[in-house]
């Protein structure tokens, strides 16, 4: 029998990211007793690297925004793969989120006229991203952490959950450890919210932190739930990519934003060589409109550097490769050129870049208003995970919610910048409303010991044998996802992936850790392992199953979209016997209305 | 092109224990350019010491978890490079000393997670504005920014001597938490007092402005000048001028 500490809650949130705060914090207004489980300590959450802004409609800058362009652009991002109802609920309601965040004491930067400021982006039409410099992620992620805590919820810091719980088809809660001392925990809850973020550690060069290890997609689908796009991963075009310990941290959007340029190693603005034909109407076609745009007239159309994340990238992976790349093999993103179109540029650029000004300066000794970056494309998001009914983000499983990176629909085939920390307050807060309203209505669940005990067994199995390290296989496993489910796919690649996936699961299985159970590295990446290895093996089947390329998902052998698996989405979840099953899924039927408002906004 | 080959070594001494006590034990590992000393850290633990507890998570200065003494200096291990160490003698890394040791570089750092509901919380004046929110103006917002750039690696808290020597822990809530005093109580918005608090229970008359917290913050706060010594002044106006002290007594 395992030994373990007991918890009840109504509502247990697993993940204390924006999403899972936002929810604890709707779910604690809402009367639940509510318990949030974090693998980190509290305010360490992936969320406090996001960096440009908030996107919603406030419509400060330019008042022609609206909920429905917001709507528009997103479904556009997303190439109509997004949940248009999921979409139009975050058009409608981000900017309320966003004032409540005010309210909360985040402090935006501001308009002249005292409102709060907003900044343009990657595939936004109008400016829309409240932010505080370029530090936006930890001005949240602090404000819901200040507030929660007065909220009446438990924090678990430095827990991990292994296993959710379920009682004849309904959630019961959820099992895993304390990271500190290693010591076993059960939560038993009416309602589970996963809020636990993405995927990216599952690829060699991410942006994501180590907590990124798909667990709460995992831990759904071992639940039987199912999970929903899951090929479009999302390459953001500019990771740090020199020296090589920094391969892979972001650079801001925002320096585009600002002004900044990609160039390739002929001095050339290649992203003017090809803008989509989706796009071309609103994009500018010469460098003068581009400048004009990102200094606020209104008049001028957007520059092809902030066209969406994954056509960027590709177009930076195509300069590299036809060998006209930087000398690390990246591009050229200048933001220091725009001292010639500005009189104190440099001190621009440091008031309005702070941390990225930072992050090269001390990690890669480059100053940002002297010299050009040298970035390449790095892991960033998942747009896919569980798939939640739009307006109560539950899933399949009676009882089981999702918001954030770990729940899908919102964003389609790619998602726009901004649209995630808006995504996060949203849907966080729909989560944690509707997970309180399921525990009112709903009795207690009794967990079942025998599932307890198998999970605790299966845990501690790596102390009792001798094999390889666990960050030995981790490591060939970003390697394999990296080079054969990455920003370019192929189907053999991906059945190769495959057969390798298979390799990796049974070292996995087989990997020994040294040591006991107090705060073991070794043991916590052994654990993780298979959440990676789950997460892997859906991204590549869902990626094989569309034989297209649309949004993020670029397919060498299929370049160009295909409606009839356009029209679907791909779902992915455990059959009966316990096997792997993927669907395609047609699209649900828009709206007339919402029809009409993107035919409008075309 | 890339120079990744010229690999050469560096000996790393990192403590090795637990609350019962521990030692400091040597790796020597492959180091390459532009390393990080959390790069180092990394590598020993996934090739020679696959149990080493160690507390990270952006990687990038963002998320302040990773906060030890690396030669002795309070540092975040993800923002020091190697290029910056004399790497001829073995790089020391030890846990931060303020706090309780879990294992190797990870402390118990909750005693700050349990100061901060302490402090009152934010609590806005009415909106102002016609559309029910408010309007500031953005001199106003950047007076606190500088202190909402904290990210709580709790460096300042490690090498505070209220903490660290006189180990004062129920007394007094160290410099992070004058400096989110600080962020509250110059907030454009906020209508709180926490005056009497930063006396009476929060010691704030304890910190004899030596600037130790200021000169190991990895964001550049101006942690004494800035926060500790307005709030100092507050609690001196309020409690020590002498024409308010006879108001007092005659109303």
């Amino acid at each position: 029998m395992a030994e373990y500490e007991t918890h009840d809650y109504e509502v247990l949130v697993i993940g204390a990211g924006g999403a899972g705060l936002r929810a604890a914090i709707e779910a604690s207004a809402n009367q639940a007793r509510v318990g949030v489980v974090t693998k980190s300590l509290l305010g360490k959450a992936h969320t406090v690297m996001a960096e440009g802004g908030i996107a919603a409609a406030l419509s400060n800058v330019d008042e022609r925004d609206n909920w429905r362009v917001h709507f528009a652009d997103t479904m556009r991002g997303g190439q109509y793969l997004n949940n248009w109802r999921m979409a139009e609920l975050h058009a409608k309601e981000a900017p309320d989120r966003v004032r409540e965040l005010e309210a909360w004491g985040a402090l935006f930067d501001r308009t002249k006229d005292g409102r709060i400021l907003q900044r343009n982006f990657g595939g936004h039409r109008y400016p829309r991203l409240a932010h505080v410099g370029d530090r936006t992620g930890l001005e949240m992620i602090r404000t819901l952490q200040d507030y929660g805590i007065h909220a009446g919820m438990e924090v678990h810091m430095e827990c991990t959950v292994i296993t959710l719980l379920k009682d004849d088809g309904r959630i019961a809660g959820a099992f895993g450890y304390d990271r500190e001392r290693g010591r076993f925990l059960l939560f038993r809850a009416k309602a589970v919210v996963l809020a636990t973020g993405g995927i990216g550690r599952a690829y060699k060069i991410t942006s994501n932190s180590w907590e990124y290890t798909g667990d709460g997609h995992a831990l759904a689908y071992e639940a039987g739930a199912s999970l929903m796009d899951m090929e479009f991963v999302q390459f953001h075009p500019t990771g740090m990519i020199w020296p090589p310990s920094v391969r892979g941290i972001l650079v801001t959007e925002g320096v585009r934003g600002e002004g900044g340029v990609l160039k390739n190693s002929d001095g050339r603005r290649f992203m003017f060589d090809d803008i989509p034909e989706n796009y071309r109407a609103q994009t500018a076609d010469n460098e003068e409109e581009g400048w004009r745009y990102t200094q606020g007239d209104r008049d001028a159309r957007r520059p092809p550097e902030l066209l969406t994340r994954d056509h960027v990238a590709r177009c930076i992976l195509r300069e590299v490769r036809e060998g006209r790349g930087s000398p690390h093999g990246g591009v050229f993103l200048d933001i220091a050129w725009i001292k010639n179109r500005l009189p104190n540029g440099a001190e621009h650029i440091k008031r309005k870049l702070p941390s990225m000004y930072h992050q090269f300066k001390q990690l890669a000794d480059i100053d940002i208003t002297q010299e050009p970056m040298e970035i390449g494309p790095t892991t960033h998001y998942m747009m896919g995970g569980v798939r939640v009914d739009a307006d109560s983000q539950m899933s399949d499983v009676p009882g089981l919610f999702a918001a954030g990176e770990c729940g899908a629909g919102l964003h389609g085939a790619n998602r726009l910048g901004g649209n995630s920390l808006s995504d996060l307050l949203v849907f966080g807060k729909r989560a944690g409303e509707y997970a309180a309203r399921f525990a009112k209505n709903n009795g207690a669940a009794s967990v079942d010991p025998q599932q307890i005990d198998a999970a605790a067994q299966r845990a501690l199995e790596p102390f009792n044998r001798t094999g390889e390290s666990p960050f030995q296989v981790q490591q060939d496993l970003q390697e394999l996802m990296q080079n054969l489910a990455g920003i370019v796919r192929r189907e053999e690649e991906m059945q190769h992936a495959l057969i390798e996936l298979r390799r990796l699961e049974e070292r996995a299985n087989r990997v020994a850790v040294a040591g006991n159970r107090e705060y073991n590295g070794g043991w916590h990446t052994a654990l993780d392992l298979r959440n990676l290895i789950t997460v892997s093996e859906i991204i590549t089947r869902a990626g094989i199953e569309r034989k297209e390329s649309r949004g993020a998902h670029f397919r060498e052998d299929f370049p160009s979209k295909n409606d009839a698996v356009g029209r679907c989405n791909i779902i992915v979840r455990r059959d009966v016997s316990g096997e792997m099953q993927v669907i395609r899924e047609p699209l649900a039927e828009m709206p007339a209305e919402l029809k009409q408002i993107i035919e409008e906004m075309k | 092109m890339s120079n990744e080959t010229g690999a050469s070594t560096a000996t790393f001494r990192i403590w090795r224990g637990n609350s019962s006590g521990g030692a400091f034990h040597d790796y020597t590992t492959e180091i390459s350019e532009g390393m990080v000393v959390l790069d180092a850290v990394h590598r020993i633990q996934a090739e020679q010491a696959n149990d080493l507890a160690v507390r990270w998570n952006c990687k990038a200065g963002k998320c302040g978890s990773c906060s030890a003494e690396i030669n002795g200096n309070p540092r975040l291990m993800c923002m020091t490079r190697l290029n910056a160490l004399p790497l001829t003698d073995p790089v020391t890394i030890e846990p931060m000393k303020a706090f309780p040791l879990v294992k190797d570089l990870v402390t118990d750092v909750s005693w700050n997670f349990r100061v901060k509901p302490q402090i009152k919380k934010f609590t806005p004046r009415l909106p102002d504005a016609s559309d029910g929110t408010w309007r500031m103006a953005q001199a106003d917002v950047d007076r606190v920014q500088e202190f909402r750039k904290c990210i709580e690696c709790f460096l300042c808290q490690d090498v505070c001597h209220v903490l660290r020597e006189h180990r004062l822990f129920e007394y007094f809530i160290g410099p992070r938490f004058f400096v989110n005093t600080a962020a509250l109580d110059m907030h454009p918005l906020d209508t709180a007092n926490r005056t009497a608090d930063l006396r009476q229970n929060q010691g704030v008359g304890y910190c004899n402005i030596t600037k130790c917290c200021t000169n190991v913050c990895p964001e550049g706060i101006k942690i004494t000048d800035n926060a500790i010594i307005p709030l100092k002044e507050r609690v001196v106006d309020q409690y020590f001028d002498p024409l308010r002290k006879l108001f007092r007594i005659f109303r």
